[in-house]
C-alpha cells in the first residue's frame, strides 16, 4: 500500500487517528519515522503529523519548565534558558539533524540512541500524554518501560521542576568517533548538594540497556556524600551492576560494564 | 611537505614539476557545483526497482520459497530466481581463466552466508518491493556453519561451498596453498639464538563508500542496454555482466568512470548482471541500489586474515628464518580472495632480506559474508602482521627497533624469497629520515648505512632449497614431484581446470548434494590432467594480467 | 498526491509528491536537481543536506510536502550566476574533494555555519560539519577551506 501522510491541525485529532489505526505512526521531526520507510519498514502505511502549535511551545516561564514534544534540539540550544541542557542537546546529531530532531521523539529513539533522553530522566521529567491516551502524566521512566507498545502512546509535552542550581546538573557522553557519533554510554546526573555532600541524586544511564535508565543503586551510594576520590568510590563500583547493557557494533557489553564506572567517576569528580 | 631531493638524486631527472605543487583536480568543478553525474544521478522515467530477499542465516539448505503472496502485492512486476539465471554460477576471474565458478547469482537451494541474494522482485516502485520483500516466505533447513579459518580446513568441518568442493582454494590444481621455499628453515630455526612467534588476527573491515553500489540498467530499440554504473572497473564488469548473462559484450554500453568512493570495494560486478537480466526480462529499465544497511552486511569486506610467524633471530639482530602461515576468510565464495591470498605471498616476508623462508597462504571458505578486495588487500594484512612482529622480535632480543629493520633491510643486489634480484630498495633511507622527523635517536652505523651499500655478492644466491610441500588436513593430491623452478614463478597461478567445469552430480536446486567435504580420492581415481607446466614469462602470466587490470596502486 | 510549491534556488517550482515521498525524492527525482545525494537515507551521512528556510536539514528524512512554501537551497544555488561561491573556490584551491560525493552536502553545511557566523572557529566548523562524513579526504582540507572561505569573504567585505 502507497504510504498516506494525514495532516491535523490538532493533537486532539494526530490522537484520534492513530487510535483508529493501529498501524499508523506519529512523525514529529523524521528521524526515526522517516527513515525506517526509508529502510524499508513496511509495517505502517498511514504517517500522522500534526501542526498544533502548542506542539511546538517551549515555555522556560516559571516553577516548572514545559517543552512541547515537538520542540527541536535546536530550539532548546537557541534558549539561554535551558543553558544548562545544551551539552546534551548538542550531542543528538550534527546541525541537520537538530534541526529536526525533536525531545519527544528521542524519547522513543531505539538504542543507543536516546541521549537527550537521558538527561531527561536524570531531571525527573514528567510526561503528558495526548488526549486519547489518557491525557494523564506519566513519569518518564514508566513511559520508556512501555514505549513498544502498541499503538505506541503520544507524548503531547514534558516538564521538569526548574534547576535552582543549573550546575548541579550534569552531562557526558562517550563516543568512538569525534566530536559526533552514536554512544558508548550516556551519563546524565543530578547532583544537589547540601552541606557538601549529596542529596537527593538522581543518576541515568543511557545505551547501557535497551532504554536509558535510572542508576538507583548508583544514586543510593551517593547519597550523603562528598563529591570527593573517596566519597563515589562506593558509587563509582556499583556502576557496572547497573543495567543490561547491548552488544552492538559500538561497544561490547563487556566494555560497556567496565568503563561505565570510569566515565562515571570523571563526571562526579569533574574531571575532563 | 617536503620532498628528499638529496636521496638518490643521481637516479633521477630533477624535473618534479608537480609533485610538491597544488594541483587542481579536472573534476573538482563538477564536485563543488553539484554538476557531477554519479550513476544514480541519470534520469529516467519508468523505472522498475529491484530488492532483493536476503538469507536471514548463515548456512541453509532452502527447502522451498513461497513468492505467491508478494506476486500478488500491486506494483510486482516479476520475481526473478535462480533458474532464470544464464548463468548457473560465476566467478569474476575466470573471464581470465583463472578460480571457479562458485557463486550464483540468486541461491541455488542453498545459502552460505546471511545476506545471500535469494530471489528478486522488480516492481514499479521501492515501496512496493519492500512490501513485497516483507511476503516472501523462505523455509530454510539450517546446516552447521563454520566461521573460523581454522575451524574450516578441519577434517569433518562443514563443506561451505560445493563448487570449490573444499574448504581452501586449491592453487594450479594440485597446491592446498600458496608457497614460498627459500632455503632451509627448520635447519635454521634450530640453528638460531632465539626463536620469535607471534600470532595475529585482522578483522573484517567495511569500506563503507558514501555511495552505496548500483546500478541503473536502461534497454534500447537495437537489442543493447545502456548501464550506468559506480564500479570501478568499467570494462571489467561489462565483461563479467556479458559473461555471466552469456551475451556478447557488444550489447552494453557501461557508462561510469565517476565513483562515489570506492576503496576496492566495488569491482566485484554484484549489482549489474541481476539488473540487465530484469531489463532483459521485462524490457523495462532496472534500478538496483543497495540500501546503507546491505552495503554494510553483504558488500565485501576486507577479509578476515590470520596470520602465525615465527623468526629464527640471531643475539646481533640478524633475522635468519622467517616461517610464516598466513589464513585468507574468503567468506563464503572466491570473488576477488584467491588473488588476495597471491598478493600476501608474494609481499612476505616483507622488504627484508632474510636467508630462509617459508610461507604458506591459505585462501579458506566459511559461512562469513564474502571479502575481496580493498586498498591492499592481502598486503595491509601482511604488513600489520610483519612490522608489528618486528617490534616483538627488537623487544625480545632489546634492540631498538627502528635498528633491527635497518639491519634487516633488504638492499640492491639481494635476491628475494621469490627469487628476483632487488632493485631500488629505499627502506634504510625512508627509517633514516622517519627517525629524523620523530627525533628518534639512530646509532652512527645505523644513520651511515644505505640500501645501496652491502647488497649482492653472497646474497644474491639461491639457497639449497628443500621443497617439501603443505597439504591440508586429510588433503590429497597428485603426490607430483615440485620443480624448484616453478616454485620459484608459484605466483602465476592458473587452474589447469577451466573455470567452467561443471560439479560431478551438480545440479542445484533439489536433490542438492551432501555438505560434507568429498572423501579423499586415490591417485586411480583422478581424472584431472596434470598440472600445466609454468607459463613461459612473456605472455599469459597470471600474476602480470592481474596487475595490468588492477593495477594494485589504485588499491 | 500533493501538490508541493516552493522555492528552489531563488526560482518558484512546483511538482507533485507521492503520499509519504521525500524532499531528497522531490529535488532528484521531479525537480532535476540531483546535487543533494542519497548515501545512508538514515540521516547519519549528510550527503542530502540542503538549507529549508536557511536551516540545515536532511532531504532524506524531511517529507516533501513540508518543504511546501518554503525556501529550499542546495549546492546549486551557491553561485552567484557565472561567479563561485568563495566556498566552492576555496574547496577547489585546497583540494576539499575527492569523489565528490559528500562534497555538495558539506558545502551546504559550511553555508549554513557562515550565514550565521561570517568568522568561525575551527571548532566551530568542526561541530557545523559534524553530522557530514567523508570518506576519502579526511576533514583536514575539508576544515581548512571552510576557514579560508571564511577569510577570503572577511577580505572582500572590508
Amino acid at each position: 500500500m502507497p504510504l498516506e501522510v494525514r495532516s491535523t491541525p490538532t493533537l486532539a485529532e494526530a490522537a484520534s487517528l492513530l487510535q483508529a489505526e493501529r498501524a499508523a505512526r506519529f512523525l514529529a521531526g523524521g528521524t526515526l519515522v522517516v527513515r525506517a520507510v526509508n529502510e524499508g519498514d513496511v509495517s505502517f502505511s498511514t504517517i500522522v503529523r500534526t501542526s498544533d502549535p502548542a506542539f511546538t511551545r517551549l515555555r522556560t516561564a516559571g516553577g516548572r519548565i514545559e517543552l512541547g514534544a515537538g520542540v527541536t534540539m535546536a530550539q532548546i540550544l537557541a534558549s539561554r534558558e535551558l543553558a544548562f541542557l545544551h551539552p546534551a542537546a548538542r550531542s543528538v546529531g550534527g546541525p541537520a539533524v537538530r534541526t529536526m530532531a525533536t525531545v519527544g521523539g528521542n524519547l522513543f529513539a531505539p538504542h543507543p540512541y536516546g541521549d537527550f533522553a537521558t538527561a531527561l530522566l536524570a531531571l525527573d521529567a514528567r510526561i503528558r500524554l495526548a488526549s486519547g491516551f489518557g491525557a494523564r502524566e506519566v513519569s518518564l521512566e514508566e513511559l520508556l518501560r512501555g514505549r513498544e507498545r502498541t499503538p505506541r502512546p503520544l507524548v503531547a509535552s514534558l516538564s521538569f521542576e526548574r534547576p535552582a542550581d543549573p550546575a548541579a546538573f550534569r552531562f557526558r557522553k562517550m563516543t568512538r568517533t569525534r566530536p559526533k557519533g552514536p554512544a558508548v554510554l550516556t551519563i546524565a546526573a543530578w547532583l544537589p548538594l547540601s552541606g557538601g555532600r549529596v542529596s537527593g541524586a538522581r543518576v541515568a544511564f543511557g545505551a547501557m540497556a535497551a532504554t536509558p535508565i535510572r542508576a538507583r543503586a548508583v544514586e543510593r551510594a551517593l547519597e550523603g556524600r562528598p563529591l570527593s576520590a573517596e566519597g563515589v568510590a562506593v558509587a563509582v563500583a556499583a556502576a557496572a551492576g547497573e543495567g543490561d547493557p547491548p552488544t552492538d557494533p559500538i561497544a561490547s557489553a563487556w566494555y560497556r560494564q567496565r568503563v561505565v564506572g570510569v566515565i562515571l567517576r570523571r563526571l562526579l569528580l569533574g574531571e575532563p | 611537505m617536503r620532498i628528499r631531493k638529496e636521496l638518490f638524486a643521481d637516479e633521477r631527472d630533477d624535473d618534479l614539476r608537480l609533485v610538491g605543487q597544488p594541483v587542481r583536480r579536472q573534476d573538482i568543478e563538477g564536485h563543488v557545483t553539484g554538476r557531477t553525474a554519479f550513476f544514480d544521478d541519470h534520469s529516467v522515467a519508468g523505472l522498475l526497482h529491484l530488492r532483493c530477499v536476503r538469507s536471514t542465516q548463515h548456512h541453509a539448505r532452502i527447502r522451498s520459497i513461497d513468492t505467491s503472496a508478494a506476486e500478488r502485492t500491486p506494483g510486482v512486476r516479476r520475481i526473478l530466481r535462480w533458474a532464470d539465471l544464464p548463468k548457473k554460477a560465476h566467478n569474476i576471474l575466470t573471464i581470465f581463466d583463472f578460480g571457479i565458478d562458485d557463486e550464483p547469482a540468486l541461491a541455488d537451494g542453498k545459502v552460505r552466508y546471511k545476506g545471500e541474494p535469494i530471489v528478486a522482485i522488480l516492481a514499479e516502485s521501492r515501496r512496493a518491493a519492500d512490501e513485497a520483500v516483507a511476503k516472501v516466505r523462505v523455509d530454510y533447513e539450517p546446516l552447521p556453519a563454520v566461521f573460523d579459518v581454522e575451524e574450516a580446513l578441519k577434517p569433518g568441518a562443514p563443506l561451505v561451498n560445493e563448487y570449490i568442493g573444499r574448504n581452501w582454494f586449491r592453487y594450479w590444481g594440485d597446491y592446498d596453498c600458496q608457497q614460498i621455499r627459500f632455503g632451509d628453515v627448520e635447519a635454521a630455526l634450530r640453528s638460531a639464538d632465539l626463536v620469535v612467534s607471534g600470532r595475529y588476527q585482522m578483522s573484517p573491515i567495511e569500506h563503507a563508500p558514501l555511495e552505496t553500489q548500483g546500478c541503473i540498467v536502461v534497454p534500447a530499440e537495437d537489442g543493447r542496454f545502456t548501464v550506468y554504473t559506480c564500479t570501478q572497473g568499467l570494462f571489467f564488469s561489462l565483461d563479467n555482466t556479458a559473461a555471466q548473462l552469456k551475451i556478447e559484450s557488444n550489447r552494453l554500453h557501461f557508462v561510469g568512470g565517476t565513483v562515489g568512493g570506492g576503496f576496492g570495494g566495488k569491482v566485484d560486478t554484484v549489482v549489474e548482471p541481476l539488473a540487465v537480466l530484469a531489463a532483459m526480462l521485462t524490457g523495462r529499465p532496472v534500478r538496483y541500489v543497495f540500501s546503507r544497511a546491505e552495503e554494510m552486511q553483504v558488500s565485501s569486506p576486507r577479509g578476515a586474515e590470520r596470520i602465525y610467524i615465527e623468526d629464527g633471530v640471531m643475539r646481533d639482530g640478524r633475522i635468519v628464518a622467517r616461517k610464516i602461515t598466513h589464513y585468507h576468510d574468503a567468506g563464503a565464495y572466491s570473488r576477488l580472495s584467491t588473488y588476495g591470498t597471491i598478493k600476501s605471498a608474494a609481499h612476505h616476508p616483507g622488504p627484508y632480506t632474510i636467508p630462509n623462508v617459508w610461507v604458506d597462504s591459505w585462501c579458506v571458505f566459511t559461512n562469513r559474508t564474502p571479502s575481496s578486495a580493498m586498498r591492499g588487500f592481502g598486503v595491509t594484512g601482511g604488513d600489520f602482521a610483519l612490522e608489528s612482529h618486528m617490534d616483538v622480535v627488537a623487544r625480545a632480543i632489546g634492540m631498538d627497533p627502528m635498528e633491527l629493520r635497518i639491519k634487516n633491510a633488504y638492499r640492491d643486489g639481494d635476491m628475494k624469497a621469490h627469487r628476483k634480484l632487488t632493485q631500488g630498495a629505499a627502506l634504510v633511507e625512508c627509517v633514516q629520515v622517519a627517525a629524523e622527523l620523530a627525533r628518534w635517536p639512530l646509532s652512527e652505523e645505523a644513520r651511515r648505512d644505505s640500501s645501496r651499500v652491502g647488497g649482492g655478492g653472497e646474497r644474491a644466491r639461491i639457497p639449497p632449497t628443500p621443497t617439501a610441500r603443505t597439504r591440508a588436513p586429510g588433503s590429497t593430491g597428485t603426490g607430483a614431484r615440485v620443480e624448484p623452478a616453478r616454485l620459484g614463478t608459484g605466483f602465476a597461478a592458473s587452474e589447469p581446470r577451466r573455470g567452467t567445469t561443471p560439479l560431478p552430480g551438480w545440479t542445484g536446486g533439489a536433490g542438492f548434494p551432501s555438505s560434507r567435504p568429498e572423501p579423499p580420492r586415490r591417485e586411480a581415481e583422478r581424472r584431472e590432467p596434470p598440472p600445466e607446466p609454468p607459463r613461459p614469462s612473456t605472455g599469459g602470466h597470471g600474476a602480470i594480467r592481474f596487475s595490468s587490470v588492477f593495477g594494485s596502486r589504485r588499491r | 498526491m500533493r501538490a508541493v510549491r516552493l522555492e528552489l534556488n531563488g526560482v518558484e517550482v512546483a511538482a507533485v509528491a507521492e503520499g509519504g515521498e521525500t524532499l531528497l525524492t522531490l529535488l532528484r527525482e521531479r525537480l532535476g536537481d540531483t546535487s543533494p545525494k542519497a548515501g545512508c537515507l538514515q540521516g547519519t551521512c549528510g550527503a542530502c543536506t540542503v538549507l529549508l528556510d536557511g536551516e540545515p536539514v536532511l532531504a532524506c528524512l524531511t517529507l516533501a510536502e513540508l518543504a511546501d512554501g518554503r525556501r529550499v537551497t542546495t549546492v546549486r544555488g551557491l553561485a552567484d550566476g557565472p561567479r563561485l561561491h568563495p566556498l566552492q573556490e576555496a574547496f577547489m584551491d585546497g583540494f576539499a574533494a575527492q569523489c565528490g560525493f559528500c562534497t555538495p552536502g558539506m558545502l551546504v553545511a559550511a553555508k549554513a555555519l557562515l550565514d550565521r557566523d561570517p568568522n568561525p572557529t575551527r571548532e566551530q566548523v568542526i561541530e557545523a560539519i559534524s553530522g557530514n562524513v567523508c570518506r576519502c579526504t579526511g576533514y583536514t582540507p575539508i576544515v581548512d577551506a571552510i576557514l579560508e572561505a571564511a577569510r577570503r569573504m572577511a577580505g572582500r567585505r572590508g
